[in-house]
């Protein structure tokens, strides 16, 4: 297992720098936004991984709910948290990119905005795992993360609608729209390097849950074996 | 022998014991009216409106206006239950959990319906509203996007009932979920009320949310009511 | 794993229940039979009620199994078991008639008259009008009694009944179980006042730090009261001298 962590360690971090490469020197310079577009390149792959973490969150929520194990919550935990990392990385590089080019920090495009309400989601998920108390914070858990998710494609539906009606700058310029065929390379290099990156930031924590589980069980099996020897 | 008690019965019979024990002892209904006078007038102050921009924001005033008067109806939901430890009994008992989920929705319903009843005709007066668009549109967004609020707050509200710090945390879990919902019925008032745009797209919106969830609560309400 | 006697009203096999680091319940195994009154008694802490609520299904365990009534499911069960809690388990804006109206309701039953029956079983009046909330311990506790025995279950779970309850109303109470247990039905009876279930107990089971660590027909001396032997003859030493003492200066 040891030597399968550090491999994918090395992978992703060549996918990385090769990503890297890609999307700041091979990738062609665009025409009207100039170099800042390049954030694109992260702020993309970000996204799509975000939302990525927020399924596999969806399913192990549903695992939770059916089989109860702690494998299913561990994974719950540690998707949310990494997924919300992602997001967060979005919602950055997104007024980022925006300002120098519009001049503005934030603009409610559609998708800016539906990933600022995932955020949102996911934040609420993670305070409620903070706030509950005892056995029932993954029960409690996999409610929310499975209310969370499916609200996901009301929302995108919504603020879509919302920006049809209401439009405004977008940031981007659509999804896929404009791109320059040279310009996809760069963008699913670092999808790749992204996906390995979450990959290993999940399994580290997942890990680190099971642990601390086990930890939790192996002191209360300590305290059982305590008292039987004191009985005797 | 006793026969296997029905889901319809069950609701009903927890309905009417919620609204008789709200009757009697009438804090909750109380405070909340009171409550929601308080946010109209304020809000009142705070946005000094002509005629023509009022129909604009107004949408987006009233239902804000609703949705924090409906958190602190929501939070008191739970309290009478687990006051004495009320839901053992119910848990112990054959009854169907989601028989109790949509007892309490309902008299939420209820509890909310009358504050809109409340503070729409303080609107209109406060900001001489008219209406634009057809009335009736208007009371179908409203059924709408208040069972929307009604039933994923009953949900959380339960979910956060055990929690520590859980008046606070169920407007945590519930405004994120309920952007899109709260999207739809602003700007379908809005619409409405300006007649610059249709609201159709936004009633169904707010239709397949009401129906989703509605579904989503019902099949997970169980676990919560037996997480422990 | 051994297999459930057939006939066992309960069977619990290795119950371990964890809250956090704290392990209440550690490895508890017993069969119970139908048609009897057991005590359960021990210090606070001992793990009785968590004991009770696992059995009932309000608790799942962290470890082990429990069939009751012949069902893995207690949900299967629900309507032949009742279980009055040390909570009233009641609304306290509510006559008595209306608390036990609405609760035989979630057991299917909507005839009033059993409600009544049940009130005037537990010695109370079922036309008093008066909210719950203002009852005295000793009448609120028989309504929660009243509550747990409206379906007529053949089995009954009470923790600690007697708390804060006047002698009448305990001794009534005790009346009424001992009944129910000669009609057939099984009682598990939670308490510290073992006293008051001495005449009437079939078995106790003493539990100490979450193990069972016995269990014996009746209640024996030595369980009635909170001293132990040693602890009672040393007191009766101590004022048997203190009173010679007295006199001896008394008659100087």
């Amino acid at each position: 297992m040891k030597i399968l962590f550090k491999s994918c360690l090395v992978l992703t971090a060549l996918l990385l720098g090769y990503g890297f490469c890609q999307a700041m020197y091979i990738a062609p310079t665009e025409a009207t936004m100039g170099d800042v577009q390049r954030i694109f390149y992260y702020h993309l792959p970000s996204a799509w991984v975000a939302f990525l973490l927020f399924f596999i969150n969806f399913l192990a929520s549903v695992w939770y709910l059916i089989r109860r194990n702690v494998a299913a919550d561990a994974l719950a935990l540690a998707s949310a948290e990494v997924g919300v990392s992602f997001c967060t990385i979005v919602l950055i590089t997104g007024p980022i990119w925006a300002r120098p080019i519009w001049g503005i920090w934030w603009t409610w495009d559609a998708r800016l905005t539906s990933t600022l309400v995932l955020w949102l989601i996911y934040v609420s998920y993670l305070v409620l795992r903070h706030y509950a108390s005892g056995g029932q914070v993954p029960v409690l858990a996999a409610a929310l993360g499975i209310f969370g998710f499916v609200d996901v494609p009301i929302v995108y539906m919504a603020i879509r609608w919302f920006r049809t009606q209401h439009p405004q700058p977008v940031i981007g310029g659509g999804q896929g729209s404009g791109l320059d065929p040279t310009m996809w390379h760069a963008v699913l290099w670092n999808l790749a390097a992204f996906a390995m990156l979450a990959f290993m930031f999940v399994w580290v924590r997942y890990k680190q849950a099971i642990v601390e589980h086990e930890l939790e069980e192996a002191h209360a099996q300590a305290s059982l074996d305590y008292e039987t020897e004191g009985a005797q | 022998m006793t026969s296997a008690p029905s889901l319809w019965a069950i609701t009903r019979r927890s309905l009417v014991k919620d609204l008789r024990l709200e009757w009697r002892s009438k804090d909750a209904i109380n405070s909340m009216l009171f409550f929601a006078l308080l946010v109209v007038v304020i809000f009142s102050f705070g946005f000094d409106p002509t005629a023509e921009e009022s129909r604009k924001i107004a949408g987006g005033l009233l239902w804000v206006a609703i949705l924090f008067a409906t958190v602190v109806a929501l939070n008191q939901t739970w309290t009478r239950e687990i006051r004495n430890q009320v839901m053992d009994a119910y848990r112990l008992s054959p009854a169907p959990p989601q028989a109790l989920f949509l007892s309490k929705t309902i008299g939420n319903f209820i509890f909310v319906s009358i504050l809109e009843v409340l503070m729409v005709p303080l609107f209109v007066v406060f900001y001489n509203l008219r209406s634009v668009g057809p009335v009736w549109q208007l009371l179908v967004v409203a059924l709408l996007a208040t069972w929307a609020l009604v039933v994923n707050g009953t949900f959380f509200a339960a979910l956060s009932i055990r929690t520590r710090s859980r008046e606070i945390m169920l407007p945590l879990i519930l405004f994120p979920i309920s952007i899109p919902a709260l999207l739809a019925m602003v700007d379908a008032t809005t619409s409405i009320l300006t007649g610059d745009n249709s609201p159709i797209f936004w009633m169904r919106l707010l239709a397949v949310y009401d129906l989703v969830f509605t579904t989503v609560s019902l099949v997970l309400f169980e676990p919560v009511l037996n997480a422990e | 794993m051994t297999d459930p006697q057939p006939q066992s009203a309960v069977s619990i096999r290795d119950v371990v229940r964890h809250f956090g680091r704290f392990a209440a319940l550690r490895g508890i195994t017993a069969d119970f039979a139908p048609g009897k009154l057991y005590v359960l008694l021990g210090e606070n802490g001992a793990g009785k009620s968590t004991l009770l609520r696992v059995i009932a299904g309000l608790l799942a365990p962290s470890r082990g199994s429990v069939r009751v009534l012949g069902s893995s499911n207690i949900r299967a069960v629900a309507t032949r078991f009742g279980y009055m809690g040390h909570a009233p388990l009641l609304y306290d804006e509510m006559s008595a008639l209306e608390n036990l109206d609405y609760f035989a309701a979630l057991y299917g039953i909507t005839d009033r008259a059993r409600c009544e029956q049940a009130i005037r079983t537990v010695g109370l009046d079922p036309s008093l009008e008066r909210r719950v909330g203002q009852y005295s311990q000793g009448m609120r506790q028989r309504i929660s009694l009243a509550r747990a025995i409206v379906h007529s279950p053949e089995l009954l779970f009470l923790d600690e009944p007697f708390s804060n309850v006047d002698l009448r109303s305990a001794r009534q109470m005790t009346t009424l179980l001992a009944k129910m247990r000669d009609q057939g039905t099984t009682i598990f009876v939670v308490t510290h006042q073992a006293a008051l279930m001495e005449p009437v107990a079939d078995e106790c089971i003493v539990l100490d730090a979450g193990r069972l660590v016995a269990r014996e027909p009746g209640i024996p001396a030595r369980l009635l009261s909170p001293y132990s032997v040693e602890e009672r003859d040393a007191l009766r030493d101590e004022t048997l001298r203190r009173d010679s003492r007295e006199n001896a200066e008394a008659s100087q």
